[in-house]
Order: C-alpha cells, then structure tokens, then sequence
C-alpha cells in the first residue's frame, strides 16, 4: 500500500488556514475549533474511512490555546503525527493530544514574550512615534514589518514542525529556546527603559523658589526643574514601579487607567500637574 | 455622511473588530484601526495622529493566555468618528477612549461566551464528521466578533452627524478635558509595566535600566536603541556561563 503524503497544496491551505486560528476563541476550549479548522485539509488527505475522520475531528477540537504565530509549529508537528498515524504507525490519541498540550506551554512562553512583550511594542512606537506627525509612513511601517515577521513565523513554523515531526520535542530541552526568550526579554527590557525615560511626560511646575536676578530678569525654579537636573526621567520611573507591583497584585490595568486619569484631573486642578 | 460613507465605516469597523479577536494582522491596533476609519472619512491625517496617540497608550494591551485586553478596536474606530464626524478635539478622542475601549472589553466578553454555543454545535458535527459545519461554526463566530465593532461603530457615526454626541462632549468641563490630556501623556506607563511584568526576570533589570539611563542622557531614536539592544542580548547570550557549560565541557575533551 503507497504511503499517505500531504500535498504542498495541504501544507498551503493549512498555512492560510492558520491565521484564523483565534475566529472562535470561546471561554470553554478556546482555540480548539480553530486549531481543528487548520488541521482539516491534513484530516481530509490522510483518513477516507468515515470512523477515521470523526475520530481526529474529535481530537483537535480538544482544548487548546497558545500564542497565535508560535502555533504553527505545533500544527506542523501534528500533521506530522497524523501523517504516521495514517500509514499505520502506532500512534494513539493521547500521543497526539499529549504532544499539543505539551508544546502549547512552553511555545506560547516564548512566543509571548517575542511577539507580544518585544516585538510589537518596539515596532508600535516606533510606527507611532512617525505617526504624531501626521506621516502615513507610520502606520504603514508598523503593519508591513509586523506582517511581514508574523506571516515568516508561521510559514516557517508550520514547515519546520512538519519536516522535524516528532523530534521537535526533544529539541525543546536544548538550550536553543531559552536563549531565544532571554534575548528577547533584554532586548524588550532595553527598549522599555529608554521608552519609559522618553516618550513618558510628567510636569510638576510647581515653583520652589522666585527671585531677580542681576540681569532683572526673574529666576523662577519649579521642582520639575531639580527633578531634571537630578535625573531626567525620574517621576515616570517611579510611576511604572507602582503600577508594576499594583499589577503583580492584580489590580485591573483598566481600574490602574481611571485612576491615572483622575491623578491627572486633579493634579491639573490643583496646579500641580501640567 | 453618505450611504456610501456608513457602509465603509460598518465595513472597516468589521475588520478591525475581527482583527482583535484574531490578533494577526494588528487591524484593530489604533495605529490601523484609526487609520483607516480617518481615510474612509476622508481625514486620513487627524486619523494618522489619533492612531499614534492612542497606539502608545495601548503599548501594553495584549492578550496573553486567557487573560483579555481592553478593547483597542472599538476604542480606536468610535473616538476616530467622534473626531473627525462630530469635529471634536484629539484631546476628546483620547479622553472618550478609555470608557469606550472598558465597554469593549465587556462586549467582547459576550462574545466569546456565546461562541461556547459553536465549540457544541463543532462537537456535534465532529460525530458525523461533517467538515463544512466545523468550518461554519469557525467563521460565524468571527463574524460575530466583527459585528460586536461594526454595529456600535455605525450608531455613533449616525448619533454624531445629528450633534447629539458633540453636544454631550461639550458639556465636559475644561478642568476634566484638559486634565485627561495630561494624564494621557503618562498613562503609558500602566502599558509599559504590564510589558516589564510580563518578561518577569529580575536578574534582567540591568538592561532596562541601562535603557532608561542611555535614553536620560543622549539622543538616540529607537532604532539606535532597538540595534544596541540586540547587541547586548547577543553579547549576553555569549558571556553567559549557563550556555558555555557544554562547549566548555567539549573544549576540555580536545585539550585531553
């Protein structure tokens, strides 16, 4: 008997396929309808009997939720083991669900922090900072390199798990992944230093001390003025430490948000803020 | 505001509203969202600019596990409108989206639980392995997620045009309005706390405060910083012990 093969054309589709992922996030299982929806053309490729297909519907429409780009090795890897399944080699369901459940984990720990907590930011304000000024080259800058990066994660992904099938797993134990999250919390760490030192804008005009100079001109020092010499940046600092612990207590960002908002209404009313 | 100009904003108002479910295309990023609504408008650069604003407020919105971001699709398309249909200030957008982007967050919450309907209706159709029902299943709710924007997004464009939302703006006191706009320029900082939270490695807080004292002193744009950064992660990886222990191990091999 000639062995089941996926098509490119199955591995295109499941590709396509794959940027749907997260259409019917839903409370209970999250992304499972999504996920089997990827797996679809694989399932049609490799199981004709009825009972077969039913069967590994079934079994991706199990519980599943990562970071969006990073799944698409683990939909690789698991058309791999279908793939085997298919011609016979023995593979049972929980293998399956087992590889998935294992990999969703600790792949969506390094894709969040590469995607969500570096990637996007940095791209972000950087497309936002072009855009204050009105320049279309903004937003444009930040869709195509984000776009560009997500659509190689996934292409790259899905034939990468694919191609290293089950392997892929004893991979993870390398080194190789962990440096890859630690870069990237570096980088992510530097960048947010430099945004919180810049793009963050706190004045205290309240005034220390008024007198004439010898030109006659008046000499007005207001606390932001000693703050600055101090330290350029400081109060904004201080600020993201306390939300940061407030956070790590879980207080709501949404609740943290008001009440930044009403610092700034009556800090204004009260001639503090500016 | 034409038909024409209320079907594009539904239209646009359902990508973006799709896009912050699927959080692929980062449609729904006011960077995006803001954009286009400006250019369906015809004001692409009051858009561009509120986009910006409200982008670095939304800096550390993300969803990450199960855990839900503040709306930033609906946030973005309804302070846009306000904007430029019911002429008000970039400053009123910003003040308007917060509120709007907390009610998002509850309107997307509807959503995902009424999609637990369709992860049952897929289940049924699994068991008489029924293909074109899963994948139903799949792009309805998608669509509903991209309703939950489009249907708010084309009452306010309507609700604006009559002068009924500019006048409620109006009424808001300077003290309020102006007050908003200087908390907007710190606000950032909830968004960059959740980011350093996220990466949650304390031994790692050199770097950013390395970062924060560079950016202190000098003038670096961030592209300067984005390249040192990677530098020094390199540098890092490198140097650091806990990877060298095995090419150690292999140089001691060669030496015997």
């Amino acid at each position: 008997m000639e062995d089941k093969k996926l098509t490119k054309k199955d591995i295109n589709s499941m590709f396509v396929r794959s940027w749907f992922l997260l259409g019917s996030f839903n409370f209970e299982r999250m992304q499972s309808i999504g996920f089997c929806v990827t797996l679809i053309p694989a399932i049609k490729r490799l199981y004709s009997k009825k009972e077969d297909q039913k069967e590994a519907l079934k079994r991706h429409l199990e519980f599943f939720n990562t970071q969006p780009f990073i799944s698409a090795p683990i939909m690789g890897v698991t058309a791999a083991m279908e793939e085997q399944k298919a011609n016979g080699q023995p593979i049972d369901n929980a293998t399956i669900s087992g590889v998935k459940v294992g990999l969703m984990g600790p792949l969506a720990g390094v894709g969040d922090p590469i995607y969500w907590g570096t990637l996007r930011p940095v791209l972000a304000a950087l497309g936002a900072s072009i855009a204050l000024t009105g320049s279309i080259v903004g937003p444009l800058l930040f869709f195509l390199l984000f776009n560009v990066c997500r659509l190689a994660t996934k292409w790259y992904g899905l034939k990468y798990g694919y191609e290293k099938g089950t392997e892929i797993v004893s991979d993870m134990s390398g080194n190789r992944l962990r440096k890859l999250t630690e870069s990237a919390s570096i980088l992510g760490l530097f960048v947010m230093g430099a945004l919180v030192s810049k793009w963050t804008s706190i004045n205290v005009p309240l005034v220390v001390s008024k007198y004439t100079g010898a030109d006659g001109k008046e000499v007005i020092t207001t606390v932001q003025m000693i703050l600055d010499q101090l330290m350029p940046g400081l109060l904004p600092l201080l600020l993201t430490f306390l939300c940061m612990k407030l956070l790590k207590k879980k207080v709501n960002a949404i609740a943290l948000i008001f009440a930044l908002f009403a610092v700034g209404i009556i800090g204004y009313a009260l001639g503090v803020l500016a | 505001m034409s038909t024409f100009e209320i079907v594009m904003v539904a239209i646009v108002a359902a990508i973006c509203g799709m896009g912050s479910v699927l959080d692929e295309g980062q449609t729904h990023r006011p960077l995006i969202a803001c954009t286009l609504i400006g250019l369906v408008l015809g004001d692409i650069k009051t858009g561009i600019i509120l986009g910006g604003t409200l982008e670095l407020m939304a800096l550390g919105w993300m969803n990450v596990g199960a855990s839900m971001a503040p709306d930033a699709a609906l946030a973005s398309v309804v302070s846009t409108i306000l904007v430029i249909v019911g002429h008000q200030s970039i400053g009123a957008g910003i003040a308007v989206a917060i509120p709007i982007a907390a009610a998002g967050q509850v309107l997307t919450i509807f959503v995902r639980t009424i999609t637990v309907f369709f992860q049952h209706l897929a289940d049924k159709y699994a068991e008489s392995s029924n293909f074109r029902g899963i994948e139903l299943c799949h792009f309805i709710a998608l669509l509903l997620q991209g309703l939950r924007v489009a249907l708010p997004a084309v009452l306010v464009a309507v609700a604006a045009e009559t002068g009924l939302v500019t006048s409620l703006l109006n009424s808001i006191p300077e003290v309020v309005t102006r007050g908003l706009q200087i908390a907007g320029g710190f606000i950032v900082v909830v968004g960059y706390a959740m980011v350093i939270n996220m990466m949650s490695a304390r031994y790692l807080m050199p770097f950013f405060f390395l970062g924060f004292v560079v950016a202190a002193f000098t003038g670096i744009n961030l592209v300067g910083f984005g390249i040192v950064g990677a530098v020094l992660a390199i540098l890092y990886i490198q140097l650091n012990p806990k990877y060298n222990a095995q090419s150690a191990a292999v140089e001691e091999i060669d030496e015997l």
